[in-house]
């Protein structure tokens, strides 16, 4: 029996491609809901809302940001070496975005470890805690009861919106390493390097995400 | 296969694009100069400038067909539409 013939792409793209994009523009939808619910929650209810920087750490947020940006030029980098065939550079800058990739991770996770430590928490305030003590001097809670149950609309969209955010970038760095892995058996060639396009897209994605939320939630 | 790409954009550049971006957003924001409208335009300005810069270059999105573009773009007026019909539940 013959094989059956291969199927001419309507849409210019490889199927894997197209299928990364189609998942990409749902999760333009799946991040707008989340970034819509927070303007609606915080327009609602701006007492709730810290000064920036008065609860959260924007200089470690902010390094987790450079962070996320390097490891996306390393991984266009691959990509740009993967279309040479350029083997042993695909691997390092492969290895290098993986590692970036982690550390984003464990610097998130740094920060949530920090952050509930000095009392604030999806659930909102520990009472008696120092960041409640201090947002409420900076003159968040204005207007309202300085009570813990009233404040945790700002913990949970927090926490709700860099967990997601987090979550993307974890499973990216699960998907990364299993492409760098595939990499050092020498899948990719400058004829086909489709899987390392496609990771690619999605970690460019994850990036853009990070660049839109640090602005809205750690700046404003 | 994979479509043979002959624009290279500096992808060098664009980092240090993004990352000079990214001082600049944390110097607005820090600064005690704007009002709270202007900061929060200027900020998401900023975002936005930084966002697009990824898009159109790290992920090649100025060189695609015109079907990807479409395919990209089509969630963009709906997330609009979404963000403006909840900002609309304070104004009326």
């Amino acid at each position: 029996m013959l094989p059956p013939a291969e199927a001419e792409s309507g849409s210019g793209v490889y199927n894997a491609k197209l299928g990364m994009w189609v998942f990409l523009a749902s999760e333009v939808m799946f991040f707008t809901a989340l970034i819509g619910s927070y303007i609606i929650l915080r327009f609602g209810n701006p007492e709730q809302w810290a000064q920036p920087g008065q609860v959260l750490n924007v200089p470690v947020t902010a390094v987790n940001t450079f962070l996320l940006i390097c490891s996306s030029v390393t991984m266009v980098k691959a990509f740009a070496a993967a279309q040479h065939g350029d083997q042993r550079w695909l691997r390092i800058w492969l290895l290098a975005t993986t590692f970036i990739g982690a550390s984003f991770v464990g610097v998130q996770a740094y920060e949530y470890l920090q952050l509930a430590h000095h009392g604030f928490l999806p659930s909102g305030y520990r009472e008696g805690h120092e960041l409640a003590e201090a947002a409420a001097q900076g003159g968040a809670f204005k207007g309202g009861p300085a009570l813990p149950a009233s404040v945790a609309l700002y913990g949970a969209t927090f926490f709700t919106m860099t967990g997601f955010h987090g979550f993307h970038v974890t499973m990216g760095v699960i998907c990364m390493s299993f492409v760098t892995w595939r990499a050092f058996r020498g899948a990719y060639s400058a004829a086909d390097h489709r899987g390392v396009e496609v990771i690619g897209l999605y970690w460019h994605f994850v990036d853009l995400v990070w660049i839109i939320l640090f602005t809205i939630v750690y700046l404003i | 296969m994979t479509q043979a790409k002959s624009h290279r954009p500096n992808y060098i550049g664009i980092f240090v694009m993004l990352a000079l971006l990214t001082l600049v957003e944390l110097g607005v924001a820090f600064l005690t100069v704007f009002s709270k409208p202007v900061l929060i335009l200027l900020l998401i300005g900023l975002a936005v400038w930084k966002a697009l810069l990824v898009a159109l270059y790290f992920m090649h999105l100025r060189f695609e067909t015109n079907r990807v573009r479409i395919l990209v773009i089509a969630p963009l007026p709906l997330a609009v539409i979404m963000v403006m019909a909840v900002i609309t539940e304070y104004v009326w």
